[in-house]
């Protein structure tokens, strides 16, 4: 067979054809848009600026505010503060409305997930109604709801809601006993986390002994008496230091105790009520992916339903659940912005709303107020990532 | 206890031995889903108990005592000659006179039928997405896309040369201006979420970077401060002189921000791919784009169709937020007929009624997409 040498002839080579050039080519290009997109959109911010008078630059944050806010319950903020001072407080309640939210909403979520999976029909249906409404009406309007429609048929302070004299609830806001703290109770807080450090190290202890020698101790009722004996002692030394400043109804007002606005109150019920049927969604996902064998194997080898449920359902659940319930805390974060719609004083509506409004550096203000947010998600994600890793079932 | 008599059977049905009445039947489930354990009869006892307070006396304000029709507030709050207060139950009557308002913002009623009409239009042709033997899904699908936000946007905004009266979008609004933010989500965020998508699957470092930072961005952040910026901002970002709308800038801010997620979604279905069809493709001599167009996008989005549907759930749910830059929607409109001294003082049933429209929409889309989920998963295990 003659073979003809010019088909075996390695093709010549063409630059303009090979993949390197060509992506390299195609990066440069979309490099060049980018650039000259971002260059445009400041060049056009510039002039309308200079236009328009806008100072820019952030040393607006060192000039006095100007103005009040209404609610404080970490520190005062007078109109001769800062607007960086004002940028804090804003963080602060946000924070604050963020974490008694996501409090709320685990807990709710866990007990409403629980539930929908409960043998009790009546239980699950109830469970179900209650994810499937809250999650399909937008949180915007259950706010208003809470805000504008249920807490506005409040009754005035004189007929508060009363729950134990000490729990009031009126027009005014949610009223609550205030924990003062008197001498001795840093000693019991001292005795509480000594007491904390060694149940985990006797944990660790426990561990180590049953890998070895098989023998397992009453870890969950001793771990009880380290905590609660010791403190309860130290507690009784300093005679109780602390004391419960209770809400005293004088004239047409609450005195003492410490005073939830309403606004705060209509946010945290929406929040962690609509974050409650997300998280709920996640947690029975979370149990319904354990495997039924490995139930029916814990019973098996012998163990009994408590530690099937504290050795094999719930550590198999938790890695499952962990990852999205962590996202539904970020978003109940994000979510607590919607403060502003209600003027709850938080991040978004004292900064991006009346700091704005008085100085116009919207760029400044803006671009703050989303790093905050930015910084809080991208430092969760990496913490997740991390956790799912560290996580991730090991083949063995 | 007497020895239980070893029982031959003999042969006809009538001798056999039936269950016990309590375990079948009506009783039977009674017994196993309401009263299995002690604390199983606790709970439900706890609930029927809850149910009869909460049910009779909202039946009672809901439909017993509610007030369907009149002509003012009269008939829902009274006065007698004491100044005493009255009040009926629901007052529904509010809902009804604002219906228009509620439904098509402050269009002009002699106008309003160019809305129903493009809505007719949308309607017609997405049920026709729907019917399961229809050939030529694809030159609907088309039409959706790319000729039909067009032929929308004349009718709902007119054109005097059409023949069409001018109505400015500061009159849109109601259920109609939730609506069409809501498409936004389909009609532009899923296209932005594609590209991106592929951009953060692209070998090309420079790409893959950008669209990662982008996407990032805009899920980091509350979709507050997205309109916000879209509010303040995009005016400083644009050549002087140039006016956008208000509607359009928070339309912008919208796909940006549903764009993102959506390319979350995207990017789980391309990576749920098998790695052969991307070789297969290119064995076959495919290029980049060609591969992407028949081969890879057709099935990556098939698989995240239930993904889509909830993001778009989400994303329509978040449209109420546009009240920040004072856009009409459905939520709007209740708001503002609660301080309207003519109605003042029935927030409740605005509310419910805004609320029972959202949920319609959502729970029957959140429905059809758990229903898809189901036939993916049939079909990929058969």
């Amino acid at each position: 067979m003659n073979i003809n040498s010019e088909i075996i002839k390695p093709p010549k080579k063409d630059i303009f054809k090979s993949g390197k050039f060509r992506s390299i080519v195609i990066q440069s290009i979309v490099m060049l848009l980018f650039i000259s997109f971002v260059l445009w959109v400041i060049d056009n911010a510039a002039t309308n600026m200079t236009a328009n008078g806008i100072a820019h630059g952030f040393d607006f944050l060192w000039e006095n505010s100007m103005f009040d806010i209404g609610y404080l319950p970490f520190i005062d903020h007078t109109p001769v503060d800062t607007y960086f001072h004002a940028f804090i407080v804003g963080i602060l309640n946000t924070i604050l409305i963020a974490v008694i939210g996501i409090f709320f909403a685990t807990i709710f979520g866990f007990l409403i997930g629980i539930g929908r999976l409960s043998d009790n029909w009546l239980v699950s249906r109830f469970c179900g109604a209650y994810i499937e409404i809250l999650r399909n009406v937008p949180l915007l309007l259950q706010l208003f709801f809470w805000y504008h429609a249920v807490l506005r048929i409040l009754p005035r302070a004189k007929n508060s809601l009363n729950a134990g004299d000490s729990f009031f609830l009126n027009l005014k806001g949610l009223f609550i006993p205030k924990p003062i703290p008197e001498t001795g109770f840093n000693s019991v807080l001292l005795t509480f986390i000594v007491a904390i450090i060694f149940i985990i190290y006797l944990i660790r202890w426990a561990k180590q002994r049953q890998a070895k020698t098989g023998q397992q101790i009453p870890i969950f009722s001793i771990s009880l008496g380290i905590l609660i004996l010791p403190v309860m002692f130290v507690s009784f030394l300093y005679n109780f230091p602390l004391y419960f400043e209770q809400p005293v109804l004088k004239g047409f007002n609450f005195k003492g105790g410490i005073r939830l606005i309403p606004e705060m109150v209509a946010l945290l019920l929406a929040l962690s009520l609509y974050t409650a049927a997300f998280i709920a969604e996640n947690v029975r996902s979370g149990i319904l992916a354990i495997n039924k064998g490995q139930i029916e194997a814990s019973s098996a080898v012998g163990l009994n339903r408590i530690q099937i449920l504290r050795l094999i359902i719930i550590p198999q659940a938790m890695r499952v659940i962990i990852p999205p319930l962590t996202s539904q805390y970020l978003n109940l974060t994000k979510n607590s912005s919607l403060a502003v719609a209600i003027a709850y004083p938080d991040l978004v509506h004292v900064f991006a709303g009346t700091a704005l409004m008085q100085t116009g550096q919207a760029i400044e203000i803006l671009a703050m107020t989303m790093s905050v947010y930015l910084t809080l998600s991208i430092t969760i994600s990496l913490l997740m990532n991390w956790y799912n890793r560290a996580m991730a079932l090991k083949d063995r | 206890m007497a020895q239980q008599p070893t029982v031959t059977l003999p042969p006809g049905r009538d001798n056999l031995k039936k269950p016990p009445v309590v375990s079948i039947g009506f009783l039977g489930w009674i017994r196993t889903n309401l009263f299995s354990t002690w604390y199983n009869t606790l709970f439900t006892l706890l609930g029927v108990y809850i149910l009869y307070l909460v049910f009779p006396p909202l039946f009672q304000w809901a439909i017993l005592d509610a007030v369907w029709s009149g002509e003012d507030r009269t008939v829902c709050e009274w006065y007698d000659e004491d100044k005493v207060k009255y009040r009926a139950g629901a007052c529904w009557l509010m809902v009804k006179v604002y219906f228009n308002f509620f439904t098509y913002g402050f269009y002009p009623d002699e106008l309003q039928w160019r809305i129903n009409l493009a809505f007719i239009i949308l309607a017609i042709s997405f049920s026709l997405m729907f019917i399961p033997n229809f050939k030529k899904k694809h030159y609907v699908g088309i039409f959706l896309f790319v000729f039909y936000p067009f032929i929308a946007f004349f009718l709902l905004s007119g054109n005097e040369s059409l023949g069409l009266e001018y109505v400015s979008t500061h009159k849109w609004g109601g259920l109609f201006l939730t609506f069409l933010l809501g498409s936004i989500g389909i009609v532009f965020a899923l296209p932005l979420g594609i590209i991106l998508a592929l951009g953060r699957r692209s070998k090309l470092p420079v790409v893959r970077l950008l669209s990662v930072i982008f996407i990032e961005f805009w899920r980091g952040i509350p979709l507050i401060t997205v309109l916000f910026f879209a509010a303040v901002m995009f005016p400083l970002f644009v050549p002087q002189g140039v006016e956008i709308d208000n509607l359009l800038r928070c339309i912008v801010g919208l796909t940006l921000f549903g764009g993102a997620y959506m390319a979350e979604v995207v990017r789980g279905g391309l990576q749920a791919l098998p790695k052969g069809q991307y070789e297969a493709a290119q064995a076959v001599g495919l290029g980049y784009w060609k591969m992407m167009a028949l081969i890879i996008m057709p099935q990556a989005l098939r698989i995240v169709i239930p993904g889509i549907v909830n993001t778009f759930i989400g994303l329509f749910k978040d449209t109420t937020l546009v009240f920040i830059i004072s856009l009409m929607d459905l939520l709007l409109t209740v708001f503002t007929t609660n301080s309207n001294p003519d109605w003042m003082g029935f927030p409740f049933e605005g509310y419910i009624y805004a609320a029972l429209v959202y949920f319609i929409i959502c729970f029957s889309l959140s429905r059809y997409s758990l229903r898809v989920e189901n036939k993916l998963m049939v079909a990929k295990q058969g």
